[in-house]
């Protein structure tokens, strides 16, 4: 069962996206995506979690016994829940209060655990952190994509609130298209009205790319509910 | 017996590595509390402060506002069974103003927590939302960040305008709602017209409870008998 680097990156970024297709990891998605810089906060949170779980989970692969490597990840990812959740308090306190319980909850993304053990376990550290790093990508890119497209919609801004990830000299970013906003957008019907439109657009795709060579069946699609 | 004896064995060795990715975890935990237990607790004394500025006036008190604080029960007039923090403003030791945190326990989704700044003479220096749960796009126009309405309160105190004119516009009263969020405007005008009841029943008592000691509730200015 071996995999190539770029295989990794495609299937983390794209085929097994952990947002648009194995939809783990919902409810700080659709919680979090009201603002570009949230879902890009929660993002990188997540990505570093994932990183450093799955290069623990790799090399200790070896001895730890399968009896008990549920209990060991779930020691493993909330220690460095815990430690993320810690330096963000220190370093980006303004995000880390916007971004409030979502941060502890990362412990919960079922995206973490199953990567430990779909991936992590059976893989060498290399690849494993390169799947890490590739997955939260791939999550962080639909937070970004969602909540720009929110905040865009249902504020009428982008980069709002710039300044408590990158500092002051980020307000430049800050623009304003329009002074109000469509509301549904930033409530919770709106995000699950956004990912929808997102699954559906990225099948689009998918059957759009998979038809030119064999124009017959769309048998690759994924389906959107399928679960890892 | 020897498959017994195999069995503890393997228990044992499996407990033993838990045990061990146990401490693993405690320390990096551990470690990374030490590394950043300091800069957390400036982080939060640099917001407590910055908030506290927030509803006090820009310049007129020398102290540390932030460490002279008692705490207070009043269910009724500051929304909440539990004990409230007052921050207390000094100029050269006399009483400037006092920064209050009462709940307001009527908003429209949960509890809004506000942070109420009154000046000794009993007129409001600056209101703020601390924390709610407000509507996105209708009630939380409380928020500084996105309506000015909240500083409306600046300036007013009790008796002006008269108590019964403490409402918003719908209620009869002479602050603004904002529309689709009455139930909002509303909460936050009586919790902030409760919190200046408390602090004129409580005045004297307030300036002149120790740093750190909860106000016994019997500590009035006196005036029982007045009413």
């Amino acid at each position: 069962m071996s995999v190539t680097p770029a295989e990794v990156v495609r299937t983390g970024l794209w085929t097994n996206n952990a947002g648009l297709v194995q939809l783990l990891g919902l409810c700080p998605l659709l919680a979090v995506s009201t603002s570009l810089v949230n879902g890009l906060g929660l993002g990188i949170a997540t990505t570093l979690v994932l990183l450093a779980s799955n290069l623990t989970v790799s090399m200790i692969r070896e001895f730890v016994r399968p009896e008990i490597r549920i209990p060991v990840f779930v020691m493993v990812i909330a220690s460095f829940v815990t430690a993320v959740e810690l330096a963000m308090n220190a370093w980006f306190h303004e995000l880390y209060r916007v971004l409030g319980i979502f941060i502890p909850l990362i412990v919960t993304n079922c995206a973490i655990i199953g990567r430990a053990e779909a991936f992590a376990s059976r893989q060498p550290p290399g690849l494993a952190a390169l799947d890490g790093v590739a997955m939260g990508a791939g999550f962080t890119a639909v937070l970004v994509t969602l909540g720009a497209a929110r905040e865009l919609l249902g504020q009428g801004t982008l980069f709002a609130g710039a300044h408590m990830m990158f500092g002051d000299g980020a307000r430049v970013l800050e623009m304003r298209f329009a002074d109000t906003g469509f509301l549904l957008a930033l409530l919770p019907p709106g995000a699950f009205i956004g990912l929808g439109l997102m699954v559906a657009a990225k099948n689009l795709i998918d059957a759009r790319l998979a038809r030119p060579p064999t124009p017959a069946p769309a048998a690759s699609v994924p389906a959107a509910g399928e679960l890892a | 017996m020897a498959m017994r004896a195999e069995i503890t064995r393997s228990m044992l060795r499996a407990a033993g590595i838990l045990a061990g990715f146990a401490v693993f975890g405690a320390l990096l935990v551990a470690l990374t509390w030490e590394s950043t237990a300091e800069r957390i607790a400036e982080n939060e004394r640099a917001f407590l402060l910055r908030s506290l500025a927030d509803v006090l006036p820009d310049s007129g008190y020398d102290n540390a506002v932030h460490e002279d604080v008692i705490t207070v029960r009043d269910a009724d007039l500051l929304g909440t069974p539990a004990p409230v923090s007052v921050y207390r403003a000094r100029l050269r030791n006399k009483p400037v103003a006092v920064v209050m945190t009462p709940v307001a326990p009527g908003g429209y989704s949960g509890p809004i927590r506000l942070l109420v700044g009154v000046l000794a003479d009993g007129t409001v220096s600056g209101v703020r939302v601390v924390a709610h749960r407000e509507t996105p796009g209708l009630g939380d126009k409380i928020e500084i960040e996105r309506d000015d309405w909240i500083r409306g309160f600046e300036g007013r105190r009790l008796g002006q305008p008269p108590r019964e004119l403490w409402a918003v516009q719908r209620d009869e009263g002479v602050f603004d709602q904002f529309t689709g969020a009455t139930i909002t405007a509303r909460a936050v005008v009586s919790a902030v017209r409760d919190a200046l009841l408390y602090f004129e029943a409580h005045r004297d008592a307030l300036f002149a409870a120790p740093a750190g000691t909860e106000l016994a509730p019997s500590a009035r200015n006196g005036d029982e008998d007045q009413k």
